[in-house]
């Protein structure tokens, strides 16, 4: 009978003792937020433009960690960005079925605006920049070509260009051989039938 | 006599790991070195080195003279543009450059006067010995000097005397082991005093105690006129005795910085270090004499030594041509006219650029100038085959790479694995692909997935910049609606209170005030969806912590 008291004594006490550090570092080592979401919305190109169907990037991530939206939804992140939230949720890739344009940056024909400021509260990424009545104008290295800021503008004088390309960020293209295109083809394939 | 000197010839046996022994064909290395003709244009674009492109200082119609500042360096990694004869500015328009993408850069078009006015601003520093490093650091930036071996790496960046990493050797490379090329060779046999002066500013700048000239025994007559220079510079000259010659057995690509320096002091240059933290600096034998140029007589770097050279070329040879001059002036007086059927190369074949056309400018970093018939390329790029897995890309790669798995990587688009095998350590000498029996185009593949890397990386780094950025919009418009609810807040307050004021008594709305001042302040520091994002959980867990305080006690 001491034999069952002293064991059901010391379990419970065991009990207690690990109970108090899991609580413990259930405060000290807690994750802010939604960790998924955070490495999801990592992966996202940020261009905050909506193209999936929810207000940003971050609502993107948050719904597909929820399992709310797909992986493919993302337009301008395209198949590499599919292919990496696909590997982190661990379901079966699909195709992103609209292709991304070319990467565009926004311009103000700065003698036609008004300086109505809607286009800077359209901006998602504060790349706009302009004082009530005075010439606004694009940050370039800021714009991410969303198209956001077209639609709101009154006198439509926002144009989207393609941005350039610099000599600097020109890279080799892939060899132009049969097998380096067969491995092209390949990967269509491969992505085609596991969608 | 002779005796003396090939026994103060130092002869090294020891080699670096891989390389291969390609057909050589230096068909000019007995060419003089000849003097190019002045063309009716001359096209500077504003960036000829590794870095930062350049501003143009000058407008269309001024009047330039030889070697006149152009256009000046914009940031550190950047040397200015100089005028390579006197002449007007007739345009400032984007031009195509010697680059594989074919795209373009703006470029400062002058049409020479024919009179050759020389800019005499930059007084010659002949008592260099007795001047300040960092003066002559500042000369050499001014001048414009850029790394000729073909890197284009802003001279004076590598030339600085830093007491943290002192610099033992000075390594000259004359190594020149790409074929055809024979630019350097002729330099080393035609101006080796201006090489040896060179050098001696070069150990004076950044206090090397000494120096090894490296050339390869397919250079006799280099390494003869090297060794008997020194000699004749000696009564004149104390501190020849640290300098000394060195023969190293010909192999492929023994010019590359890394394999020079391990082949002649044995040490490994530690991935993502520079050379100057294992105390060695590596100058191209054409830097040193533009240096001695640049200190002696102070004149600008506006020529450079070019080879014009492959099967097409009816009289290939070496050529002293000034920076801007176009392409296919140089060939026109190698008897080259018509480029029909013929490939042209920026560089030599191993690991030189093919050029889309002849109607590019010579740059500071134009060594050689190839043309080959179709035949003679190596047809690769149509008929790759399946790798068979011989090895022999990874036996001769002197990085130890393994090129098959790597292309393999490159091209099935798997990046980051690529650079986990150490895709960037790969120096794109060209041997891989130059034993391939498959025809695989390795060093294209290489290529390919550097440059799709490096786009990964700016993208990331955007969209990371991009988030931040966002996130800032997210927090100051919440900041801004509490802001705003608060003042409306206060007003109603006051309004309320004015309203109470007439109808009551004066002590109550007083109170009602300061506890609305106090909410409002309060919820100040909640503005933003993350800190409520961060207190919410908040108030769940403290019952936790109590409860299980409360059981342990
Ligand atoms: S489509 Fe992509 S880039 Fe655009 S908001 Fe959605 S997740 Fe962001
Ligand atoms: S400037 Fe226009 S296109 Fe560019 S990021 Fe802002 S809203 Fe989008
Ligand atoms: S190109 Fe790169 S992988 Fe090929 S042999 Fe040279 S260093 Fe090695
Ligand atoms: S040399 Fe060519 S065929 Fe041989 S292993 Fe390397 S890539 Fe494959």
């Amino acid at each position: 009978m001491t034999y069952l008291l002293t064991t059901t004594a010391a379990f419970g006490a065991f009990t207690l003792f690990f109970a108090v550090i899991l609580a413990i570092a259930g405060r000290v080592f807690k994750i802010e937020g939604n960790p998924i979401a955070d490495n999801i919305e990592s992966l996202l190109p940020q261009t905050q433009c909506g193209q999936c169907g929810f207000p940003g990037c971050k609502p993107y991530a948050g719904a597909v960690a929820s399992g709310e939206a797909e992986v493919n939804q993302c337009v301008p992140g395209g198949e590499r960005t599919m292919l990496q939230i696909a590997d982190l949720m661990g379901v079966e890739p699909k195709t992103v079925e609209d292709e991304a344009t070319a990467p565009m940056i926004a311009f103000v024909r700065e003698d036609e605006c008004i300086g109505c400021t809607l286009c800077i509260k359209a901006c998602p990424v504060d790349a706009i920049v302009g004082a009530p009545k005075q010439y606004h104008t694009v940050i370039t290295e800021h714009c991410t070509g969303c198209t956001l800021c077209v639609e709101p503008c009154p006198v439509d004088c926002i144009d989207m260009l393609i941005k350039p390309e610099l000599l600097e960020h020109w890279s080799w293209p892939l060899p132009d051989t049969h097998r380096a295109q067969l491995a092209i083809e390949r990967k269509g394939q491969h992505a085609s039938h596991t969608s | 006599m002779l005796h003396t000197l090939l026994k103060s010839i130092q002869k090294s046996t020891r080699t670096f790991s891989g390389g291969i022994d390609p057909e050589m064909s230096k068909i000019t290395a007995a060419a003089a070195i000849a003097t190019s003709m002045q063309p009716q244009l001359y096209i500077l674009p504003i960036k000829q080195h590794i870095g930062e492109a350049c501003e143009p200082i000058v407008s269309v119609g001024d009047h330039v003279k030889w070697g006149q500042k152009i256009a000046r360096s914009q940031g550190y990694v950047s040397v200015p543009v100089h005028s390579p004869t006197s002449g007007k500015v007739v345009k400032i328009e984007e031009h195509a450059t010697p680059h594989p993408s074919g795209m373009g850069l703006p470029s400062i078009f002058i049409e020479p006067d024919g009179k050759d006015t020389r800019d005499k601003s930059l007084k010659p520093i002949k008592a260099y010995r007795d001047t300040d490093p960092t003066e002559l650091r500042e000369r050499l930036r001014l001048c414009g000097i850029a790394g000729l071996g073909g890197a284009v790496f802003p001279t004076f960046i590598k030339l600085l005397k830093d007491n943290r990493n002192p610099i033992e050797t000075l390594i000259l490379n004359g190594i020149e082991c790409e074929p055809y090329l024979t630019n350097d060779h002729r330099l080393m046999i035609e101006k080796a005093k201006e090489i040896i002066i060179g050098i001696d500013i070069i150990m004076h700048m950044v206090g090397a105690k000494k120096a090894i000239i490296a050339i390869e025994d397919n250079k006799p007559n280099a390494l003869e006129m090297m060794q008997e220079t020194l000699e004749i510079l000696s009564e004149s000259f104390p501190d020849s005795t640290r300098i000394e010659v060195c023969q190293l057995p010909t192999r492929y690509p023994q010019g590359s910085e890394k394999q020079l320096i391990e082949v002649l002091t044995g040490k490994q240059v530690p991935a993502g270090k520079l050379p100057m933290h294992i105390g060695v600096i590596c100058q191209n034998v054409g830097t040193s004499k533009a240096i001695h140029d640049a200190i002696i007589k102070g004149r600008p770097l506006t020529e450079r030594i070019v080879t014009v050279s492959g099967d097409a070329v009816p009289r290939p040879g070496n050529m002293r041509v000034r920076l801007g001059t176009p392409m296919r002036f140089v060939f026109a007086q190698h008897g080259l006219e018509t480029f029909d059927h013929v490939h042209l190369l920026h560089g030599g074949p191993m690991m030189g650029e093919k050029l889309k056309n002849a109607d590019v400018p010579v740059v500071k970093s134009t060594n050689g100038l190839l043309a080959m018939h179709s035949t003679s390329m190596k047809e690769a790029h149509k008929s790759e085959q399946p790798c068979i897995r011989c090895g022999h890309c990874g036996v001769v790669c002197p990085v130890s790479l393994v090129p098959n798995l790597l292309a393999d990587q490159c091209r099935n688009k798997q990046f980051e694995k690529a650079e986990s095998y150490d895709l960037f350590d790969c120096i794109e000498c060209g041997a891989c692909s130059y034993v391939c029996p498959s025809n695989i185009p390795l060093v294209h593949y290489f290529r390919y997935g550097k440059g799709q890397l490096a786009q990964i990386g700016r993208e990331q780094n955007f969209a990371h910049a991009s988030k931040q950025r966002s996130e800032h919009r997210d927090d100051r418009i919440a900041r801004e609606k509490e802001e705003k609810a608060a003042k409306r807040r206060v007003v109603r307050e006051k309004h309320v209170a004015k309203a109470d004021d007439d109808k009551t008594s004066a002590g109550k709305p007083d109170h009602d005030k300061t506890a609305d001042h106090k909410t409002a302040d309060e919820k100040k520091p909640k503005t933003t969806d993350k800190t409520i994002q961060k207190d919410k959980p908040s108030p769940k867990s403290p019952p936790g912590k109590a409860s299980s305080g409360k059981v342990s006690s």
